[in-house]
């Protein structure tokens, strides 16, 4: 099984028509994923790669009864995109936008608040069910359904992780990108709760990195409430320059806090097994499920 | 972007925040002027770098006259300043600022960031002067809190607590909640990431006057604001860093002799971490954006080959949907052929395009030691720039 999106998920692309939107709806509906529709404000009515086009998300859901979105708007108006997801109670919402002035995320969070939506992202490779769905730009080459879950900061990450589960022979139930952005949707311990509750996941790989707080919540997170299956953690970072932007906003180590040892030693104390080296993930996860079932 | 000390005083000034009075000068005699209007015999020259813990490194001076703040400014401009927080290249200092000192009773540190886990502002405070980094270093006590909204509006029962939980009352109570009113109003047009007031000192009739001030704006809304990109000035190592930006390339500058190139930014921290495991040190940080094309690439690559300390390439690709392989070794062979100059090439390479990648390659004349994972490459790189292999 998987988690946030399965074979009855229908998706809609903010953004489908710009050229970004354009490239990855046709992958993923190469992929096999569900697209139902397009909004774009002005386009409505209009077909794009043989898709329809919606001025509102309110409407497209409506017609086509999308579950999911798939947010590609340009910075500028992405956090607007968002909350108009928001408001429409649109279920899932995953934001590929990068570069997102962070006060615009703020106010999305404060959209967030108490709405029956869950959104992953901004700044994210997206979620990918192998061989059931893609919303997002992951690469999709190497990943196979299966039963480990994998949540991540990084999408370059994600991508090296998952041929190295495959090539350990495990396959994926899901692939979840947080993002990189400091201020984000759902976090590492609202996945990890979603993964434990499902039975056909056995193991996780969480894959962090400097910055932020998201890994220490996650590890006071599991100290409070249990670990319920074996979680295998990358923190990637370690020999970074502090003070530095690593690429992503949320690398970036304000006021001293989100080293990778400080992250590290939270989730050993938490009972995560962390991965010796950056090559050794895939590894590592094998040896702790044959030691289990020894 | 990171705004010095004076920027960014002139900046909450126009909140009404007030600051010592004083001015930004760029020789010995404009200071010796600034200074001489300034009329007092308590006054301060300041190096205005790009980095905190100037005054225990010197770049805070004390003087009483306007000949001692001349002097002082000689000293300092031109000066290479090495704080804590610089490296240890250090900043050019090329302004000071010449203010006149205000007598206080007590120092405040007062600061707003954006806490990335509550998806709000964060208002911090707590007594002033140290480094916020050395606090808990020191043993003082942990800063007191409060969640600020993004639209400005806040409770005022709220913030009231919040003074005297920093045991300020009377006048100066009232006028921290002003001081705070008028910082989240600022951090929020500005789109800032960071305000940091330290110290902001109280006089013994409760005013309070911001003595030091960081901001730093969000990059990413710099769109909204075009009057404040003239305030942008690129630092010493900034120059090549902007130059990788416009070609979609994350680039940060690091001591080492192994140049890396990789895309992606998670998989270029964990390429660093497996190089320094290795025993080896970086020449660069590198994320080529999903968004490069192979002549960004290239670009990227260029100042890869630009350093003179590089003594390697290590190539770590996953290629992905969007930006498959071969359009990062297109990107390397177009930097080789420009430059003209080449180094020792160690390859990682798998994903989207493997093989077309490798036929790139051999078209450009390329000769790369390839390697099957992320850890032989670091080991092969780290010996090949040691002189082992």
């Amino acid at each position: 099984m998987t988690i946030l999106v399965d074979q009855n998920t229908k998706v809609l692309c903010q953004g489908m028509t710009g050229w970004a939107g354009t490239y990855h709806t046709n992958r993923m509906i190469q992929y096999g994923t569900n697209i139902v529709a397009g909004v774009t404000p002005g386009k409505g009515g209009k077909s794009h790669i043989d898709v329809p086009v919606y001025n509102t998300v309110k409407e497209a859901m409506l017609v086509t009864g999308a579950n999911a979105s798939c947010v590609f708007v340009p910075p500028a108006n992405a956090a607007a995109a968002m909350i108009e997801a928001i408001e429409a109670e649109m279920p899932l919402v995953v934001a590929v936008t990068e570069r997102i002035p962070v006060l615009d995320m703020v106010r999305v969070r404060e959209a967030l608040k108490g709405s029956k939506t869950r959104l992953v992202g901004p700044n994210s490779q997206g979620v990918l069910a192998p061989g059931v769905c893609q919303i997002g730009v992951m690469a999709t080459d190497r990943a196979r359904p299966g039963h480990i879950g994998v949540v991540s900061r990084s999408a370059s990450l994600t991508s090296e992780v998952v041929a190295q589960l495959t090539t350990a022979g495990l396959g994926q139930s899901t692939t979840i990108g947080i993002g990189g952005d400091s201020v984000h949707g759902m976090g590492f311990a609202e996945c990890l709760e979603l993964f434990f509750a499902d039975p056909q996941t056995d193991a996780v790989v969480l894959v962090g990195e400097i910055g932020g707080s998201d890994e220490q919540e996650a590890a006071r997170h599991l100290r409070a409430n249990g670990l319920q299956k074996p979680v295998v953690a990358l923190v990637a970072g370690q020999y970074a320059p502090p003070q530095r932007r690593m690429g992503h906003a949320g690398t970036l180590t304000l006021l001293g806090r989100g080293d990778a040892g400080n992250k590290i030693a939270e989730l050993e104390e938490a009972g995560v097994i962390i991965a010796p080296s950056a090559h050794l993930v895939g590894a590592t996860m094998r040896d702790v499920l044959a030691k289990r079932a020894a | 972007m990171e705004l010095h000390e004076f920027q960014a005083k002139e900046l909450l000034s126009r909140y009404a925040l007030s600051c010592p009075s004083g001015h930004v000068a760029t020789s010995p005699d404009e200071a010796e002027n600034v200074a001489s209007a300034l009329r007092s015999t308590d006054l301060f020259v300041k190096a205005q770098i790009h980095a905190g813990s100037r005054f225990r490194a010197g770049g805070v001076r004390k003087v009483r006259s306007a000949a001692e703040a001349k002097a002082a400014a000689r000293e300092l401009l031109g000066q290479k300043l090495v704080t804590q927080q610089t490296g240890p290249r250090g900043q050019t200092v090329t302004r000071v600022l010449i203010e006149a000192g205000v007598p206080g009773a007590r120092e405040l540190y007062l600061a707003i960031i954006v806490d990335g886990s509550a998806g709000a502002l964060m208002l911090m405070g707590g007594d002033g002067g140290t480094d916020v980094e050395e606090r808990s270093g020191r043993g003082l006590p942990p800063l007191e809190t409060l969640l600020l909204g993004s639209g400005g509006e806040m409770k005022s029962g709220d913030i009231a607590d919040f003074c005297r939980r920093l045991g300020l009352t009377g006048a100066a109570a009232d006028n921290c909640i002003d001081v705070i009113r008028k910082l989240h109003r600022a951090f929020i047009e500005l789109d800032a990431s960071l305000i940091e007031i330290n110290p902001l000192v109280v006089t013994g009739n409760g005013d309070l006057v911001a003595l030091d001030a960081k901001v730093v704006l969000d990059d990413n809304a710099m769109f909204r604001h075009p009057d404040l990109e003239q305030l942008r000035e690129p630092a010493d190592f900034d120059e090549i860093e902007l130059k990788a930006q416009r070609h979609q390339v994350n680039f940060v500058q690091l001591s080492g002799d192994i140049g890396v190139v990789v895309n992606g930014a998670g998989l270029g921290l964990a390429t660093l971490d497996l190089v320094r495991a290795a025993g080896g040190v970086p020449a660069n940080f590198m994320d080529i954006r999903t968004t490069a094309k192979s002549l960004d690439i290239a670009q990227g690559i260029g100042l890869v080959l630009d350093n003179p300390r590089a003594r390697v390439l290590l190539i770590n690709v996953y290629g992905g949907g969007m930006q498959p392989c071969d359009t990062i070794i297109e990107g390397l062979g177009i930097a080789i052929r420009r430059r003209g100059r080449s180094l020792p090439i160690v390859l990682r390479l798998t994903g989207n395009n493997e093989e077309l990648a490798r036929l790139r390659l051999a078209n450009f004349n390329l000769n790369a030691i390839e390697c099957g994972d992320m850890w032989q490459a670091a080991t092969r790189a780290v010996a090949i720039a040691a002189g082992r292999a």
